[in-house]
């Protein structure tokens, strides 16, 4: 049943219970002011769902885990480093890479909000905006990562980065063994947006 | 002090429900034209990142919590429609559609990819950082703005009153306890501080296991 969606005599009262219809209202409305062009918005849509994705961190992953060179350049300046391959702007203008060792696993969460680098993984998924998500990943990290199927060995410890600022980090994941002397575009086929997440490891080579 | 949106540590919210990888990134078609119009909208420069923020934070506690994700970007871009005059609220009813100065700021589909590639960086000039890597520091006690009552801050209530020590220094960065209350940019050297579970929780998941927040120097006194 349709609820009343505002407590108060917000603006958004004024629009439509059904959220698939504020959307066409709002979009409609500043269409005729001329504040909009929805042509924009498809372009907008497209990047995100077709263009930008874990694809581009997947790629920085797997250079780091093959190119000193560049992995000395993400430590040093992961924005530019990044920047290098094609991977820059939008919640992603200050990027920082933090590397899982044996000794320490980093998991990245937002509890404020959401803030997530686009650039590198696109838009979060619904679980990583979920409320369940923001509220434990920080006091329960362990808990969260056992329902993602994550059980880490009792020495490593979990470093949880609560991202309050416009940093965006990168979980650089361990690199699974076996794949020595692989190419990076086998590597990157290891990498899942979890893993660059922290909430998942790097598939083992197969 | 806290509003609802800052929910780190809250007890009570049930298990994560991971989708599968291959989930669509818009689940519903609405999804992506909400966040698209929502871009689009700012485009028109009318508010910046942190007056946006603090829109969706000032949904009342009810519709926060019962909003989808989606559903509090258009709540608070309905907000920052009104409040900064881009439409008025008959409009929003139904009203016919009038004119708008800020027509000449629309955002050609053209301009995209570089709208999009260019972003908002938020490093900017400003006084030289207090703290240095490894220094012990406290955060202030209690985490609200401190200018605006209710107002939008980046120090979460969880790690409010609490002793860290800096991890890494970002340079000065704007300040949102400002940024978004229409006073300024006001940049700050930024840092990471990093606190021990235990001093968090009291009964950490394990001994060691540490929470990092990125926190802006007004935020921190020094530690001992």
């Amino acid at each position: 049943m349709p609820h009343d969606h505002s407590d108060h005599d917000d603006p958004q009262s004024l629009l439509p219970p059904d959220p698939a219809l504020r959307v066409k209202a709002l979009e409609t409305l500043l269409t005729r002011k001329g504040l909009i062009d929805p042509a924009a918005l498809d372009v907008i849509i497209d990047t995100y769902a077709h263009k930008v994705g874990p694809q581009n961190g997947a790629q920085v992953v797997a250079r780091a885990w093959s190119d000193p060179a560049f992995l000395a350049a993400l430590r040093e300046n992961a924005t530019a480093a990044c920047a290098g391959m094609g991977f820059e702007g939008r919640q992603g203008e200050h990027l920082v890479a933090v590397e899982n060792t044996p000794r320490t696993h980093n998991m990245v969460v937002c509890t404020l909000c959401s803030c997530y680098p686009w650039p590198l993984l696109g838009i979060p998924p619904g679980w990583y905006k979920s409320d369940a998500y923001r509220a434990r990943a920080v006091r329960a990290p362990r808990a969260v990562l056992a329902e993602f199927g994550v059980h880490l060995p009792e020495g490593q410890t979990v470093r949880v980065w609560d991202s309050t600022a416009e940093i965006r980090y990168l979980v650089i994941p361990q690199r699974p063994e076996g794949t020595e002397g692989w190419e990076t575009g086998a590597l990157a086929a290891l990498v899942t947006r979890d893993a660059m997440i922290g909430t998942g490891l790097a598939k083992a080579a197969t | 002090m806290s509003r609802v949106h800052d929910m780190g540590g809250r007890f009570g919210d049930g298990p994560v429900h991971p989708e599968p990888a291959d989930a669509p990134v818009f689940e519903e078609a609405w999804h992506g034209r909400a966040l698209a119009l929502t871009l689009a909208a700012g485009a028109l420069g009318q508010w910046n990142l942190d007056v946006s923020r603090h829109a969706r934070e000032r949904l009342s506690p009810g519709d926060y919590a019962r909003f989808s994700y989606y559903e509090k970007w258009l709540g608070g871009l309905a907000t920052l429609l009104v409040e900064q005059g881009v439409v008025a609220r008959d409009e929003l009813a139904g009203a016919a559609p009038r004119a708008s100065d800020l027509a000449s700021r629309c955002l050609p589909a053209e301009h995209v990819p570089k709208v999009l590639s260019r972003g908002g960086p938020t490093l900017r000039d400003g006084p030289a950082p207090r703290f240095a890597v490894g220094d012990a520091v406290r955060t202030r006690l209690p985490a609200g703005n401190q200018a605006v009552a209710g107002g939008h801050t980046r120090l979460p209530g969880y790690a409010a009153g609490q002793a860290g020590r800096v991890v890494l220094s970002h340079g000065c960065h704007v300040f949102p306890d400002a940024n978004a209350h229409g006073l300024g940019e006001r940049p700050e050297p930024l840092y990471t501080v990093v606190f021990d579970a235990g001093d968090l929780w009291g009964a950490p998941e394990r001994a060691g296991d540490e929470v990092t927040c990125d926190l802006w120097e007004s935020y921190l006194e020094p530690g001992v």
